[in-house]
């Protein structure tokens, strides 16, 4: 491994995404810099998800290009190393709870006891000390998620994607899991997350990124766009988040897992 | 247990198989290539053993048909062959493939039948005309159609008797002694058979032997050794077991073989 | 069949050395083969199941269509090569245990590739994502996935072995059927039919039926366990 390569700031220019003859995305100019925390929102199929995936590289823009740090693209291992994501539904590997954070060091080249003293620590982060021997597709739900944070959390990465990370959660749990995020961000990660519910985006973000259509509606303080949205799709989504789509289940919104 | 632990076992089990596989092989042995109506008299069976007592050399039948057991010869993957197709092993010499054939035993064939005898073959005066009578009642016949010695021989018959059989009647299974039987049983058809395969068979349904005992039908067994010059086989070993055959000792063992009282084969060497 | 039930188990009973030999003979030839077409057929699957490159679409043809291989065409194959006059006659493998092992190793490696490619590919769909986001490319994600798929693989192997074991044609020519050396179950069975014994051909095929379902069952509670202790 070189010098750290920054991940930070991220910048889209003129990205779109289509598949087949139908644009999902774009196009659209957008920076993610500093250390806020910002919660993407909009309706079904606005393309949330899709904003998240391009950023971390598991998907290619079809036109424009997605830039990390001074030069760096996404799917550069060395840029990807400083950012991590959690799924909505993230895939527990077959094997221990702890087996599965030192699986994401071991893929980045830490091993032996330095890897399993941090390993101990991410877990302890989110309050699953004490269960790393588990088999990790025993946990329930709350727990997986909060793995998957630690998984994630481990390598200390610069920003954090999370997508919808509590849409398949009870209240309870998605607490743990939103308190879990907040200690991250105060550990000096950017937080970026798609979120449907107003109250976590108040709790948890301080801007909001507004997308409808696959576009960029409008950016603003938390504060300010929830209790005064400009744009008529923002002040329809608040009014009413459940009558845009309402034939569609929101946890199934964006999916790429169904 | 962790997975690379259970990926180890697997690995130290599959070695573990394998090596006992490799070690089980390596003794001193020949490897006789035979026919199948041999081994299934289970001559092989008894005087194997005594060969093995008397010379410490162990003996290793391949027992396919005649044809397929002077193929493998010819490729040098059998030391000796024993066979029972006098004009084919002549040619298995002529081609290079073996050396000093020698005559060992005879047995003989059997004309076999369902009991009812609907052609008629008890009685025949000879086997051309038994294989004449069935010929023209159009009876059903399974032949061997394998290539095998007792086919060869089965076709000679044909040709003394001045067939040429074909027709629905007529019906080659290309299978071994037994497995023909096994078919003949199941659709009642006449066939011809070695005697020690019938003795031993077990599954004769309605079968019976119709026609037995005309000098056409002996059955004549050579030993011919692999040709050392073409491949590198185990010749001296081959030597001992092919004069042990002729010996004293061979020959008695080969006469004293009863299988269900009876006699199957007997020894003719020079 | 009552009587050839009664043989199978008379033989049992009997703990005849013979048969012992036979059955043992079976188990490993066809077990050593499990693991060595395993050995080279999961890593092969999973990565066809991941990369893709030119050709890829006759690569999965050809290893569906060679699942169904004549066990008698592998078998001539294997004679061919291993015969004195073959390329590898020098080994003087033929007529050898080591022999059948190879040619069942040929039988069941389309097997259980195929399968592989299939479960590997159902399961890489799922990882994709994941996978990457933690950092493992491709080439790292097939032991990954080969672990993680293990339940399945372990039927495809299973599948290999059925196969494996109950095959005749093939061991039959590179075997010879020797006495004490090569014969196996099958072989056995098919030599007791022909001599017309055919209640001991049915008790042979008896037991072998019963080893197979023995072997499975024991697969099937081993992975039972292994799913509540390591999940």
């Amino acid at each position: 491994m070189g010098a750290v390569v920054r991940t930070l700031p991220i910048r889209l220019e003129g990205v779109a995404f289509e598949h087949g003859a139908t644009r999902l995305l774009g196009p659209l100019d957008l920076t993610f810099e500093g250390s806020q925390r910002t919660a993407v929102m909009g309706p079904n199929g606005a393309g949330k998800s899709l904003l998240l995936r391009l950023c971390h590289g598991l998907i290619a823009p079809t036109a424009g290009r997605v830039r990390c740090g001074v030069a760096g693209a996404p799917t550069d291992p060395r840029v990807r190393r400083r950012q991590a994501m959690v799924f909505q539904r993230p895939v527990m590997l077959r094997r221990s709870v702890k087996a599965n954070v030192l699986y994401a060091l071991n893929r980045r080249g830490i091993k032996g006891r330095d890897a399993r003293s941090r390993a101990d620590e991410a877990l302890s982060m989110v309050g699953l000390q004490g269960l790393g021997s588990r088999p990790a597709r025993v946990l329930s739900g709350g727990e997986q998620q909060r793995l998957a944070l630690a998984r994630a959390w481990v390598l200390q990465p610069e920003v954090m994607f999370l997508d919808e990370p509590t849409s398949a959660l009870d209240p309870q749990a998605a607490q743990a899991v939103e308190s879990t995020i907040q200690r991250f961000h105060e550990r000096g990660t950017r937080i970026v997350l798609t979120t449907h519910s107003p109250g976590q985006a108040r709790r948890l973000a301080d801007e909001i990124v507004f997308m409808a259509d696959g576009g960029v509606v409008e950016r603003a303080e938390a504060e300010a766009f929830l209790t005064r949205p400009q744009s008529r799709q923002g002040q329809q989504f608040l009014a009413g988040e459940h009558t845009v789509s309402p034939a569609v289940h929101p946890r199934r919104e964006d999916s790429h897992h169904e | 247990m962790s997975r690379y632990k259970l990926v180890r076992w697997a690995v130290v089990l599959g070695m573990a198989l394998a090596v006992s596989l490799a070690h089980a092989q390596d003794r001193g042995f020949i490897t006789i290539a035979s026919t199948t109506s041999t081994e299934n008299s289970g001559l092989f069976e008894s005087i194997i053993p005594q060969f093995e007592d008397e010379t410490g050399i162990e003996v290793r039948v391949v027992a396919v048909g005649t044809g397929q057991a002077l193929r493998i010869g010819c490729n040098g993957d059998a030391d000796a062959v024993l066979v029972h197709a006098p004009a084919a092993e002549q040619q298995f010499i002529d081609d290079g493939c073996g050396v000093d054939r020698r005559e060992i035993m005879y047995n003989d064939f059997v004309i076999i039948g369902p009991g009812n005898d609907p052609a008629g073959v008890a009685d025949a005066d000879s086997a051309t005309e038994a294989f004449g009578i069935i010929a023209d009642a159009e009876a059903p016949f399974a032949s061997r159609g394998d290539d095998s010695g007792t086919h060869k021989k089965e076709l000679g018959i044909w040709s003394e008797a001045g067939v040429d059989p074909s027709g629905s009647w007529y019906r080659e299974l290309g299978s071994g002694m037994g497995a023909a039987l096994n078919t003949a049983a199941g659709m009642d058809a006449y066939i011809m058979a070695d005697r020690g395969t019938w003795i031993s068979f077990d599954n004769r349904q309605n079968l019976e032997i119709l026609f037995e005992g005309d000098p056409i039908l002996f059955n004549q067994y050579g030993s011919v050794l692999v040709n050392p010059e073409a491949h590198d086989v185990k010749h001296d070993l081959a030597m001992v077991w092919h004069d042990w055959l002729v010996s004293e000792q061979g020959q008695a063992a080969i006469g004293a073989y009863r299988l269900r009282g009876q006699q199957l084969f007997t020894p003719n060497a020079e | 069949m009552l009587d050839a039930f009664a043989s199978a188990l008379a033989l049992i009973a009997t703990v005849d050395a013979e048969l012992a030999g036979i059955v043992g003979l079976s188990l490993r030839v066809s077990l050593s083969a499990v693991f060595f077409a395993g050995l080279l057929a999961l890593p092969v699957g999973a990565a066809v199941a991941l990369f893709h490159f030119p050709g890829r679409s006759a690569v999965i043809v050809l290893l569906n269509a060679l699942m169904g291989l004549p066990p008698v065409v592998a078998g001539l194959m294997i004679y061919l090569l291993l015969s004195r006059v073959g390329p590898l006659g020098p080994l003087g493998l033929l007529f050898t245990p080591t022999a059948m092992v190879i040619v069942q190793s040929l039988l069941i490696f389309p097997i259980v590739a195929a399968l592989t490619r299939q479960i590997i590919s159902d399961l890489w769909e799922e990882y994709r994502e994941q996978l990457t986001s933690l950092g493992a490319g491709r080439l790292r994600a097939i032991p990954t996935l080969l672990w993680d798929g293990r339940y399945s693989l372990v039927t495809a192997l299973l599948a290999g072995f059925g196969r494996a074991v109950a095959e005749v044609g093939a061991v039959l020519i590179v075997g010879g059927n020797i006495a004490g050396v090569t014969r196996v179950m099958t072989t056995a069975i098919a030599l007791e039919t022909n001599k017309g014994n055919l209640t001991l051909a049915l008790a042979l095929g008896v037991i072998l039926m019963t080893l197979t379902i023995i072997i499975n069952g024991l697969a099937y509670g081993l992975g039972q366990f292994a799913r509540r202790r390591i999940g």
